[in-house]
């Protein structure tokens, strides 16, 4: 029998036998059906996964007319902050635009969350006012929701990690209830800047990184932007597949939102007013990336087909099905994009 | 990262029809939904929206931008103008400019 190169979750490669990937496949899927409740995956798109996942070329893509469109998350950061290429926000822009092939993008401050970018919104509604003067594909503003900034020392709420350990639940829920307000207050005010500053609409990132107060927050500020600007474009990136419940009992629209999965999730993010929703499926790095894979792609599938709104999953390190490594290798990015748009039918990546 | 999955599965951007379904998409619409409307507004067939060779012709011919500067072709927000109307879309910075021009 003959042995398949693939990549464990870290990216390391590895040899596996056709048997053992077909088994890999299997218990990723049956992973991620376990602890979504959500449906199997059949038995036709669990052969084209293990298709997908053994076809001989190094690199795979999408089959003609299958293409889809691509949205960022720290959309300015990649190219020249993270790659060091010396240019600035525009030019990097104008080169995603011209070179990249990139089908939207997003202008992003280094210091990435509402809290800090609220003391130079006025500053980065200029640079977004001569990006849309220059450029033509669709440029939003994002930044990540962050509630956890709001606590001391560096904000004005109790920190609820320090609370909770010390069983005091009550005061726990009270600062993060505090925290969301404030961070709402943020999202929107800078929101209002960048949209009258000519962005097409605002990333909410990494949305759910502090629970689900975090959660609450981002979407509290969708609703009121969506409401003022009915035609704001608003993407919403979460930051884990599973709402943390570090609060426990909060809710949006009579859901409580700890504990809530992709596909229950981008229901939430609908009747708040997001018009794109990007599913985080997190990878275990420990196991093979068919595993994770099979299972980030169970759990897409389910969130598209629960979505009435465009769904974008995050396909970068350590997320939907992606090798946990900073140059994840190109074979298993282009397999799990492949798999995430024809077997998990998103929208876009 | 990006680039990468641009190449394994994404539209192509400029080069074709990217970013067109793309400003559909964030209002809202499915992909095949999207792809649907900016195919019946430049008349071409779904097949057709990411062919580079193709696209390149028609966005030429329509003046609505492309990787490749042209003397006198339109660039940025000219070319943004000209999409908003033709696919009959808001665009926010082209409501801003015609405001701020006193258009």
């Amino acid at each position: 029998m003959s042995k398949i190169f693939t990549r464990m979750g870290d990216g390391s490669g590895i040899w596996m036998s056709e048997a053992e990937v077909r088994a890999d496949l299997e218990a990723g899927m049956q992973e991620a059906v376990k602890r979504g409740k959500v449906p199997e995956l059949t038995a036709e798109d669990m052969e084209r996964l293990y298709e997908i996942m053994t076809d001989p070329n190094k690199v795979v893509s999408v089959e003609r007319g299958n293409e889809v469109t691509h949205s960022f998350d720290a959309g300015t950061l990649k190219f020249g902050i993270r790659g060091g290429v010396p240019v600035d926000r525009l030019a990097t822009i104008l080169a995603h635009e011209r070179a990249f092939a990139s089908d939207s993008m997003e202008l992003a401050h280094i210091d990435y969350s509402y809290k800090p970018v609220k003391a130079i919104a006025h500053e980065e509604r200029q640079l977004m006012e001569q990006v849309q003067l220059n450029t033509i594909i669709p440029v939003l503003y994002g930044a990540m929701s962050n509630v956890g900034l709001y606590t001391k020392p560096d904000g004005p709420i109790e920190n609820w990690a320090e609370l909770l350990p010390m069983a005091k639940i009550k005061e726990a829920q009270e600062a993060q209830e505090e925290a969301t307000k404030h961070a709402t207050k943020d999202m929107i005010y800078v929101s209002e800047i960048m949209y009258e500053g000519g962005a097409d609409g605002m990333n909410f990132d990494s949305v759910g990184a502090s629970g689900d107060a975090d959660f609450l927050a981002a979407l509290k500020a969708v609703e009121y932007l969506k409401n003022k600007f009915p035609d704001m474009e608003i993407e919403m990136g979460m930051a884990g597949e599973f709402v943390l419940g570090m609060h426990g009992e909060l809710t949006y629209d009579g859901q409580r939102l700890a504990g809530l999965y992709p596909h229950q999730q981008v229901k939430i993010a609908e009747k708040a007013g997001v018009t794109i929703f990007g599913p985080v499926i997190n990878t275990n790095s420990s196991k093979s990336f068919p595993w994770n894979l099979a299972r980030a792609v169970t759990f897409t599938k389910a969130c598209a087909e629960a979505a009435s709104i465009p769904i974008h999953p995050n396909a970068g390190m350590g997320v939907g099905g992606i090798p946990l490594t900073n140059t994840c290798p190109m074979d298993a990015m282009s397999r799990a994009s492949k798999a995430l748009v024809e077997i998990g039918k998103a929208d876009g990546l | 990262m990006a680039f990468g999955h641009e190449m394994a599965s994404g539209m192509g951007g400029v080069r074709t029809a990217g970013d067109l379904v793309a400003r559909v998409t964030a209002k809202g619409k499915k992909i095949r939904e999207a792809k649907k409307y900016v195919a019946s507004k430049l008349r071409v067939s779904l097949f057709d929206l990411s062919d580079e060779a193709l696209m390149k012709e028609l966005r030429e011919e329509l003046n609505i931008g492309h990787v490749l500067a042209r003397p006198g072709a339109a660039i940025g927000m000219e070319a943004k103008m000209r999409i908003a109307k033709l696919l009959d879309i808001e665009i926010n910075s082209v409501n801003r400019f015609k405001s701020k021009a006193g258009l």
